[in-house]
């Protein structure tokens, strides 16, 4: 599933919006094909360490040989936009291939893509795709597009170029909202959404979603995790049962802060997905910004667990239990 | 292996392509064989598996549960979901998993590939490319299977050899005279002159036989029809489509009523009906049938006829199977073509356009690199614009020569 990494040449960057940079990355042995949705893993090095980050692939195939990708300067990143705005052309690094996490049906009859922000990129490759199916299935496409501000939005012209006017755009600033459900009532009841963006948007969209009676699996989203619905902030959690306290700094997550201090954990997608290193809660607990997918609304309000990879303490010290009974 | 040899060498090169194309048609199963249950099959080197929703649709999903990769064709069909026979996970018909054991969530990751499935023409076509480029018109044209002028039917074999072998077997009826004496054979065939000729994706042999003998296969029929018994003149015109499908236009009319002039009113005509689809380098799915123009409601002439072409095939299986196993035995070897073969080849060549067509998506990619990058720095020349110059053409250089 996970292949290994290859070498790769930085071919150019360039801006494509206010703080997000398009890079073009060509692998050694060659550009491969791969399904719309895909993303590719960066290995990065941020302040020494070595890291794995994944971001989007832009487009439907590679372009000329080279993977896009585009990547937003996060003040409340992990470090990864920060290394990946570095980057210049000729640098070099190591990648993995493009794979798919999020995966486009192509036969369904009507499609609604919903980005927030610079969730935009893996939503070009669909749009790509799905205009050039169209003459052949007829399926109505269309883009509902938010941002914080209209120049800090990539992509916007060339969407426009396939979709024409089943583009919408929202930006804040202007004082601009997406009505979400009259694009979700105007979607053919077989038809599906795809959304990508903070989890604001996607909760709304998941809302107006449910409020209209639609199928839970006809809603497919893009989770990396790495956005909460509370900025980041650096915490302390006291594991309990290894007699522990463990700072957990703003760029490292808590399952990354365990593991560094000693504590065994086992995981598996480091996304909020599969739940394997979901720790129990105790006592008092500050806020917790859950970040996953793998626990549902009424178990995120219970809050008497978190997974560990991607969800975060706000404000306050977390004491936990992660199952070591020696 | 070369990618672009010197253009007089071209020929050999389908001997050492890439085994199939993967955006293509392939006909998965007849009919018959999809329902209520879940039937495992390997298309084009993917395992599937087939089954049928509860409104009819037939279905293709990847035989090997998301978790841990238990063929899902071991579990259970449940309406429309596949159950995995492990720990229970549910797949939808889109392969989406819409359960998961002990949580409340299902993981929106969790799902087995879907393949686009097209029932025509009695066969269930999965095709094993991009989705997204699955376009049905591009389904070989196979319509006398279910078509009201012509009745027949057809079986699936399980031959042991590679697809081709069996695109070769049939572009070149002279093995009929060796091989089927009994039946379809004649002297005559192997005789014959006949024509190749090719068109965009098509390949065409067109062979005529005046005033000969009808072998019993045919003699039979024109007995069946009530024609006069005597000498015919006979056709086989072979139609391929790559990769894997040919209809044949056999039949014959007693000699001198019109037909090589086009008035096959006073014969007999079918279908020989191929489509093969690989299952491994070395076995493929190979489903036939055969239609006719005449007794159309007459079941006991179409088991006989289905019978009887049965027989010819098993003669047929039994060369290919032992031709695999020569051609695995001595992996030096290579085949000579001889004038016989040029329907083969053509379609051979057929099928490596497809390849290549397939390639050349990233073969032009890495061209077109070259030249982005020799662009770029055509405005601000350097050493490092040289090095890297020099370091693209010796990318595309190993490409070209590399495998």
């Amino acid at each position: 599933m996970s292949s290994t990494f290859v070498g790769a040449r930085v071919r150019a960057v360039r801006a494509v919006a206010d703080e997000v940079r398009q890079v073009e990355l060509v692998p050694d042995d060659g550009a491969r094909a791969y399904p719309p949705g895909s993303h590719l893993d960066l290995a990065l090095e941020i302040d020494g360490l070595p890291v794995v980050r994944s971001y989007s692939v832009v487009g439907a195939a590679p372009e000329d040989g080279a993977y896009r990708i585009a990547v937003k300067l996060l003040p409340d990143s992990r470090g990864g936009s920060r290394r990946v705005h570095g980057l210049a052309a000729g640098d070099r690094l190591e990648l993995r291939h493009p794979t798919s996490h999020f995966e486009l049906d192509p036969r369904r009859p009507g499609y609604l893509l919903v980005a927030g922000g610079i969730g935009i990129t893996p939503l070009v490759g669909m749009a790509e795709v799905l205009t050039r199916q169209q003459h052949r299935t007829g399926a109505p496409v269309r883009l509902a597009y938010a941002g914080r501000r209209r120049a800090a939005m990539p992509f916007v012209d060339h969407l426009r170029g396939l979709l024409g006017d089943a583009v919408v755009t929202a930006a804040g600033e202007d004082g601009e909202r997406l009505d979400l459900a009259a694009e979700i009532s105007g979607l053919h009841p077989d038809g599906e959404v795809y959304v990508c963006g903070p989890p604001r948007l996607t909760d709304a969209v998941r809302a107006c979603w449910a409020a209209q009676g639609r199928p839970a699996r006809r809603l497919r989203t893009e989770t990396f995790g790495t956005a909460g619905r509370h900025p980041t902030e650096a915490f302390d959690v006291e594991v309990r049962d290894h007699g522990l306290t463990v700072h957990v700094p703003r760029d490292r997550t808590l399952l990354a802060a365990l593991h560094d201090a000693g504590v065994e954990m086992v995981w598996d997608c480091l996304r909020g997905e599969c739940g394997l290193c979901t720790v129990g809660v105790l006592g008092d607990a500050p806020v917790i910004d859950h970040r996953d997918v793998f626990l549902d609304a009424a178990e995120q309000e219970d809050s008497t667990r978190l997974c560990a990879c991607v969800s975060r303490a706000v404000g306050g010290r977390l004491t936990i239990d992660t199952g070591f009974r020696p | 292996m070369t990618a672009t040899p010197s253009p007089l060498r071209a020929a050999p090169e389908t001997f050492a392509r890439r085994e199939w194309p993967r955006a293509a048609w392939y006909a998965a199963a007849y009919d018959v064989e999809v329902g209520a249950h879940l039937l495992p099959r390997t298309v084009a080197g993917a395992s599937l598996v087939l089954f049928r929703t509860p409104s009819g649709e037939a279905r293709a999903l990847e035989n090997a549960c998301w978790h841990r990769l238990l063929p899902l064709s071991e579990g259970k069909l449940l309406g429309d979901e596949v159950m995995c026979g492990y720990h229970g996970l549910r797949y939808d018909a889109d392969g989406r998993c819409t359960f998961m054991p002990s949580q409340k969530t299902v993981n929106p990751s969790a799902r087995v590939r879907s393949y686009p499935v097209v029932e025509r023409h009695r066969f269930v076509w999965v095709w094993t490319g991009d989705p997204a480029d699955a376009d049905p018109a591009t389904i070989p044209d196979l319509h006398w299977n279910d078509d009201p002028a012509w009745a027949g039917d057809g079986r699936l074999i399980h031959v042991d050899c590679n697809y081709k072998l069996i695109v070769d077997n049939l572009m070149d009826l002279t093995h009929e005279t060796f091989v089927h004496g009994g039946s379809i054979g004649h002297r005559s065939v192997a005789e014959s002159p006949f024509e190749v000729t090719h068109g965009k994706g098509t390949v065409t042999v067109t062979r005529w036989m005046i005033d000969v003998e009808a072998p019993p296969f045919w003699a039979r029929q024109l007995e069946w029809r009530g024609a006069p018994a005597g000498n015919v003149d006979r056709w086989q015109i072979i139609h391929f489509t790559p990769p894997g499908t040919i209809a044949i236009d056999v039949g014959v009319a007693p000699t001198g009523t019109g037909a090589p002039e086009g008035d096959r009113s006073q014969g007999v005509n079918g279908f020989v009906l191929n489509t093969m689809t690989p299952e491994s380098p070395t076995s493929t799915h190979y489903f036939w049938a055969f239609a006719r123009n005449y007794a159309l409601g007459d079941q006991r002439i179409t088991t006989l006829l289905r019978d009887g072409v049965s027989g010819v095939f098993a003669e047929d299986e039994e060369v290919l199977a032992a031709q695999q196993r020569a051609i695995d035995a001595h992996p030096d070897k290579e085949f000579y073509n001889l004038n016989i073969d040029g329907g083969a080849m053509w379609a051979r060549r057929m099928i490596d356009l497809m390849l290549a067509a397939e390639d050349d998506s990233y073969a032009e990619a890495g061209a077109q690199a070259e030249r982005d990058i020799a662009e770029h720095h055509r405005a601000d020349p350097g050493d490092g614009a040289q090095r890297e110059v020099a370091r693209a053409r010796a990318e595309a250089e190993r490409a070209r020569s590399g495998s």
